[in-house]
């Protein structure tokens, strides 16, 4: 008689499948705005070198950032095969350079489980939670935690 | 439905409208050139805020308002004779009005020290009869249903006109009202629709209606009803008791007056209809035709942001022509393809539709104006001055955002104008001048910017005294040569006053570096020139928009950027001769004598260093918000273009040295840079003036 639990539990958590840095990551689809590629930026002065520089995205003038440096990785040389994830975070529109996209993974919220904490690195940091995918595992990138507010990712 | 507080957000904003209108009224009677419709507009305008603000309990408001409209009744019933010191206190009571309009916007306590002696002028032009008349009027207005006194039966002829129904009215909402007032009858009056099709105005409500009401004490709460609309209905309210055509305070407008007359189909309230006859809507032609050549003034509330959403969207038309004459340049088509003479059309267009965009964001700086003379009154008065404040240009129309943010600069221009530039009376005399100083303020439109100027005829400013406080308070070195033009810039240097005692009037001397402040912030310069004995004039120079500016587009680094036309005195291509080398890797640019330091862009922005020549670069020669002129390296400079300004802090935040960035032709970004930032963050600016910030903020390390 819990229809409306049922409802709930079929209610799936969505995510998009990216690697960076050579390892799985993954981004909740409901702040994701759309998947690019790869354009050429222009540089900002003064940027920390995560910030690759702004794109114009249909007149709005969005900042793009090395998904890979980011989460502690080696920096990615941008080319034509890479691409952009713009992602909504709160009020602001950011674009992230990552390796690829791969799929589009449907999972119940049970399933995303807390990252267990070992070291404090970037990349833990910004991971609050994985998933299991067959023999491997995804991270969940909490994009709120990676650029928290615009005084840090202005420099 | 609307909420409370955007009830009253309407009600300031009507307010606002309608304290413009009486500070014009009253000006006009000062000047003389008024008529009985300026004393009637500016009793109009009074009674309305009233009406309006006993409707939200304002008390204090409703308060003062009703004594002023007394005393305004008094002089339109030519009770009261308009003289001098009439108008004089009338003008204060305009101005305490908005003073208190303005506290219970803010909801914060009106300042009774301001309130309670203009109160006491005007209750001295009033009998004891009008004090008390006073009580009662202003007790009917608190709209207290409360106590059903011996019922009173008013009919109202409503027939809203065309304008009643564009403006999205409702005559339901309205009887709805009424009927809140009391036992209502309502009848339908269908005889004015025509009786064939054609010529049918589908957009007119050919429906008038005749409603019998018991209740209400008087017609005050009847006509409150109306209050919003009354200009755009032929509204006719009478007490059936006695006959007697309510005096109903506003003039109406009959937008169809072959429709609104009084209709014999209407059998059943014969009597409502004789009580009104006796005054036709014909007598009032006259009010009519002034007030509809007014209304066609009436303006237009929109939210400003969907205006701002147009402003963007035009934006976006505007980068996106220039991005298809790029591509269509790059095709290579032959000249004579009829697409470029297309292409120049959808430009024009373009560009005809972005003005008129802008044209919505533009406002006369009438109200601005308008806020000086009383800024300039208190000063006079204050600083025991005889001032005259003459305006001129104001119809002159600037973006809506500037107008907000000069009120602040100029007030205190006009203050310090009046306290240290105008010389007292006898000072005046004494130097052969009239006793009375005449302050100009003026507004004009110059190929693409809005100057204001304000004009004193004092005494001119006093160099040697500027350069002499100048030197005492360490701003400059005490053995520094300067300009006349540059002791001038003095003043808008930071802690700088000249006044020899700091009065309250014109502040501690924060004054002249926070206009110059708020005016660069709008992207404007300001200039002072000034002759000894003769006055002073400061001139603002602003862009007409913020949203579009005209731009260099350069070359730096690698990358393409804008550098503001406004900011910009000249393009030099340099030769040896004009380069003089200081220290290793410095120069100085020799300017007509002058010696000017020279900044790299691509240095200052941290972009890789260009390897050309100083001699195959392009300096851009810069007047900075400090005394020195500089010259900015750029790589080079391709092309002079209006660019559409985007901001980068809503998802990026701030850069220093960057202003905003716009987008190209070729679609990509450009950043604008912000030459003043550039070049505040010079070292050897830094040094060069030491009125600059005591630790100097060096932003390239």
């Amino acid at each position: 008689m819990s229809l409306p639990e049922e409802a709930n539990q079929s209610k799936q958590l969505e995510f998009v499948t990216l690697v960076a840095g050579g390892q799985n990551f993954c981004i909740e689809i409901t702040q994701i705005r759309e998947i690019r590629r790869w354009s050429p930026v222009t540089i900002l002065p003064h940027s920390p070198s995560h910030v690759l520089g702004v794109i114009n995205l249909r007149g709005a003038v969005i900042p793009i950032i090395d998904l890979a440096e980011k989460l502690g990785f080696a920096k990615i040389e941008p080319s034509e095969r890479h691409v952009i994830i713009i992602s909504a975070i709160e009020e602001r529109i950011v674009g992230l350079l990552v390796e690829s996209v791969s799929e589009i993974l449907g999972v119940s919220p049970d399933m995303v489980r807390e990252t267990p904490r070992n070291s404090e690195d970037p990349t833990t940091r910004a991971t609050p939670g994985i998933i299991p995918v067959g023999d491997d595992m995804t991270k969940v990138i909490n994009l709120a935690a990676l650029l928290p507010d615009q005084g840090q990712v202005a420099a | 439905m609307m909420t409370d507080g955007s009830i009253l957000d309407a009600f300031f904003e009507e307010c606002e409208d309608l304290l413009v209108a009486l500070t014009e009224g009253l000006s006009d009677m000062r000047d003389g050139q008024a008529d009985d419709e300026t004393v009637n507009a500016v009793f109009r305008a009074v009674h309305s805020i009233k009406g309006a603000a006993g409707a939200f309990s304002l008390e204090d408001l409703v308060g003062f308002a009703h004594t002023f409209e007394t005393v305004l009744d008094e002089v339109r019933g030519g009770r009261l004779d308009a003289d001098e010191n009439l108008l004089r206190v009338l003008q204060r009571a305009g101005d305490v009005l908005s003073d208190l309009v303005d506290a219970a916007r803010n909801d914060t306590p009106a300042d009774q020290d301001q309130v309670a002696p203009v109160l006491d002028d005007l209750k001295s032009f009033l009998g004891d009869e009008g004090v008390v008349e006073e009580e009662f009027v202003f007790e009917a207005l608190t709209l207290s249903f409360d106590e059903p006194a011996a019922p009173n039966r008013y009919h109202v002829t409503f027939s809203p006109g065309k304008e009643f129904y564009a403006t999205g009215n409702d005559p339901l909402l309205i009887i709805r009202a009424l009927q809140e007032l009391g036992n209502t009858t309502v009848e339908i009056d269908t005889s004015g629709i025509p009786d064939t099709f054609e010529g049918y105005d589908w957009a007119s409500g050919y429906l008038s209606w005749k409603i019998d009401l018991e209740g209400p004490q008087n017609d005050l709460p009847i006509l409150e009803v109306f209050q919003f609309v009354e200009d755009l209905c032929d509204l006719k309210v009478s007490n059936i008791e006695t006959d007697d055509p309510a005096d109903i305070p506003v003039p109406f407008i009959a937008d169809e007056p072959e429709q609104v007359e009084p209709s014999d189909t209407v059998a059943p309230i014969e009597i409502a209809s004789e009580a009104t006859t006796p005054e036709p809507p014909k007598p009032q032609k006259k009010p009519t035709t002034e007030k509809q050549a007014k209304r066609s003034n009436a303006t237009l509330r929109v939210d400003p942001e969907r205006v701002d959403r147009l402003i963007n969207a035009v934006g976006e038309l505007i980068i996106n022509q220039s991005v298809i004459s790029q591509r269509l340049e790059e095709a290579a088509l032959p000249n004579s393809s009829d697409l470029f003479a297309d292409l120049d059309d959808y430009k024009l267009l373009a560009r005809e539709i972005q003005e008129g965009v802008m044209a919505i964001r533009a406002q006369p700086v009438k109200p601005l104006f308008q806020r000086m003379m009383r800024i300039a009154r208190e000063a006079a008065d204050a600083t025991s001055k005889d001032v005259t404040l003459l305006t001129e240009g104001e119809g002159t129309e600037v973006d809506k955002i500037v107008v907000e943010r000069l009120a602040d600069p100029l007030t205190h221009m006009i203050r310090n104008a009046i306290d240290h530039g105008i010389e007292t009376p006898d000072d005046r005399e004494a130097a052969g001048k009239k006793r009375d100083g005449v302050l100009r303020l003026t507004a004009s439109q110059r190929s693409g910017s809005i100057v204001i100027e304000i004009i004193d005829d004092g005494a001119g400013l006093n160099r040697p005294r500027i350069k002499e406080i100048a030197i005492e308070k360490g701003v400059i070195a005490p053995d520094a040569q300067l300009s006349d033009q540059e002791i001038d810039h003095l003043l808008f240097a930071p802690g700088f006053s000249t006044a020899k005692e700091v009065t309250n009037l014109s502040g501690r001397g924060v004054g002249m570096d926070v206009v110059k402040t708020a005016i660069t912030a709008l992207g404007g310069r300001i200039a002072i020139s000034s002759v000894r004995g003769e006055g002073t004039t400061f001139s603002i120079t602003l862009p007409l928009t913020l949203a579009v500016m005209d731009g260099m587009i350069i070359f730096v680094g690698g990358q393409t950027m804008v550098v503001p036309i406004t900011s910009i005195l000249e393009t030099i291509r340099p030769t040896d001769a004009d380069l003089s080398p200081i220290g290793l890797s410095s120069h100085l640019l020799r300017i007509r004598g002058d010696y000017v330091p020279i900044i790299d862009l691509a240095d200052r922005l941290g972009t890789p260093p260009c390897k050309k020549a100083l001699t195959d670069r392009v300096l851009l020669l810069i007047q900075t918000e400090t005394v020195a002129q500089c010259a900015l390296v750029v790589d080079d400079i391709f092309d002079q273009r209006q660019v559409v300004v985007k901001s980068m802090q809503g998802n990026y935040g701030e850069i220093a040295g960057i202003s905003g960035a716009t987008i190209l032709g070729d679609g990509k970004i450009a950043l604008i840079i912000d030459p003043e930032a550039i070049a505040a963050s010079a070292p050897s600016l830094q040094g060069q003036n030491a009125m600059q910030q005591e630790d100097p903020i060096h932003v390239t390390s």
